[in-house]
């Protein structure tokens, strides 16, 4: 199983085991990330997901959506270029050594 | 000894395990017991009448929590544990197999059923009801042999499985005995759309008939008998709404009307009670002066969250906009904010176009919007009814111009802050 970090609003590293297929938010919401909640199941209508994805270790999600573009445009106070939001990003082989960071808010 | 827990949570629902979430999240130091009386893993309702009925979303997919979440977690989620009597003068629970817990504080958290038609045939094999993971089972049992299916009731859950059963195939009808679907949940430009939508989609929709009886034949419903005629059925799903599971807490005397009141911390009248979820009545900060019982996922969410600050010491959250989201067909709605006391409704966009929203004002101030396969109107309203946006109707109606920039400024003078 892939294995994600995510660094949580406290800078404390969590390192987990993700399954294909889930996305980040259910692997975080499955080990209680703090900061991470996906109140809206995944719907893109929440923002509560967000986190920031930087190249680490060569792993690289696949990109935006214009769909997830535009709604982290209108969910999320100062998006970065890192932004993403955790419910659209599938975990794959590919991710094995991902760090994501979870926005303190 | 009686096994004694810090926190009793009755009930493993969103509510519940949310609750039981956010206080492992949060570094809660007591002991926590999460109660069901069903006895698989905690999981989301919301797919019940959508994916999970298509088979677009797996068994797997449905648990709130993996399996290995609870193996971890340092709540003792207790399966198959039905609560039947709370003495709050002891601080206890008692459960079916007459085993005695105490609490330091119990929240419950109990939801509710579905509500029952009691009329002749109404428990035949063939009529079913879409509440509990168990219920849908077993209406996918019937799927294989059923071409006709008949909707006792158009609200959400009852449309939203309709809308899965005409892509399954089957012939399908609604009995509604309102003058229009969705009648207590929203007004009659989203009824009509989604009426539309549904007899475009070849659903046979009757308004304002009754039901008498269900007839049977070979030991299984074999019509619906109406007020003016009879519908033939294979199969029966009636949705007609939610009893909320307030039965057992008002026995023990907590103030309940049409569910168990709650204060703004999610507290009752019993002392070391508190209540969360479908089962609640509370004065909602986005209908003043009204009492309302939600029944959303997000109102779950909402109120385990209060709870949870109140049990770790910490500022209860600020309220958020009431939220709610329904799937039929290709159409995504979704809901912000309260649709109870408005005073003018503006609809935005073409609703022949399939996106569109309906905005509703109360004196001048935006107070809840409908968004029809518009996630941006639904992100950027809720925004604004939270800030209790004053914006003209007119700049509203324009779709043309988005949500936020309205050019008038957003004032919230006199805005209420909810207490806490
Ligand atoms: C088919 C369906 C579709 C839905 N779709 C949506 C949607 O799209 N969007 C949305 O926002 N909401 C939707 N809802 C509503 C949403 O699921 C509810 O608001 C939510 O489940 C409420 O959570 P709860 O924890 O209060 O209650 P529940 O989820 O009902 O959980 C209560 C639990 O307590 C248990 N219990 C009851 N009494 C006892 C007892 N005495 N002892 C022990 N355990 C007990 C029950 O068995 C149950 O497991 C839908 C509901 C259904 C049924
Ligand atoms: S979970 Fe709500 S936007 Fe990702």
């Amino acid at each position: 199983m892939p294995t994600i970090t995510f660094v949580d609003p406290h800078g404390i590293e969590h390192d987990v085991e993700g399954d294909v297929g889930q996305s980040l938010m259910t692997v975080a919401v499955n080990h209680d990330i703090p900061g991470i909640e996906g109140e809206c199941g995944g719907e893109m209508a929440c923002g509560t997901c967000h986190v920031y994805v930087a190249d680490t270790a060569g792993c690289v999600p696949p990109p935006r959506t214009t769909d997830e573009a535009e709604m982290l445009e209108v969910l999320i106070d100062g998006v970065k270029p890192t932004s993403r939001l955790g419910c659209q990003i599938r975990v794959g082989p590919e991710l094995d050594g991902l760090s994501v960071t979870v926005p303190s808010e | 000894m009686n096994e004694h827990h810090d926190v009793v949570i009755v009930g493993a629902g969103h509510a519940g395990v949310n609750l039981a979430a956010y206080l492992s999240k949060g570094g809660y130091q007591g002991s926590v017991a999460l109660l069901s009386n069903e006895t698989i893993l905690p999981y989301k309702r919301p797919p019940l009448s959508k994916g999970f009925l298509l088979d677009a979303e797996p068994l797997e997919s449905l648990p709130l929590r993996t399996a290995e979440y609870w193996a971890a977690s340092p709540v003792d989620l207790q399966l198959g544990v039905e609560v039947l009597e709370v003495r709050p003068d002891e601080q206890t629970v008692v459960t079916a197999s007459g085993r005695e817990l105490t609490y330091g504080r119990l929240v419950w958290a109990a939801g509710g059923r579905a509500r029952s038609l009691p009329l002749p045939g109404a428990t035949l094999p063939g009529v079913h009801q879409v509440r509990t993971l168990d219920d849908v089972l077993a209406l996918k049992q019937e799927l294989p042999r059923a071409s006709r299916a008949v909707f006792v009731g158009g609200g959400y859950i009852g449309l939203e499985t309709a809308a899965a059963f005409r892509g399954l195939g089957l012939d399908v009808t609604v009995i509604e005995a309102a003058g229009r679907v969705l009648e207590r949940v929203t007004s009659a430009e989203i009824s009509e759309y989604f009426h539309r939508v549904h007899r475009e989609a070849g659903v046979d929709i009757r308004l304002g008939a009754t039901v008498k009886e269900f007839t049977e034949r070979d030991g299984r419903v074999a019509s619906v008998v109406l007020g003016d005629g009879e519908v033939p059925a294979d199969v029966v799903v009636v949705g007609i709404g939610l009893v909320p599971n307030i039965d057992i807490l008002a026995a023990a005397g907590a103030s309940c009307s049409n569910g168990i009141e709650v204060d703004e911390l999610c507290r009752t009248s019993l002392p070391a009670v508190s209540a969360i979820g479908d089962c609640t009545s509370q004065l909602n900060p986005y209908a003043p002066d009204r009492r309302m019982r939600l029944e959303s996922v997000q109102n779950a969410n909402e109120q385990a969250k209060v709870v949870a600050s109140d049990l770790l010491g910490r500022p209860a959250a600020s309220g958020e906009v009431p939220k709610f989201w329904s799937d039929q067909y290709h159409i995504k709605l979704k809901t912000a904010g309260l649709i109870a006391g408005h005073d003018q409704m503006v609809v935005r966009g073409d609703p022949g176009s399939g996106v569109f929203s309906v905005l509703y004002l109360s004196a001048g101030r935006l107070v809840a919007i409908d968004s029809v396969n518009n996630p941006v109107d639904f992100a950027k309203g809720s925004a604004l009814i939270k800030q209790r946006a004053q914006i003209a109707p007119e700049v509203l109606a324009d779709s043309a111009q988005p949500l936020q920039e309205t050019g008038l400024p957003l004032t919230a003078p006199g805005a209420r802050s909810r207490v806490g």
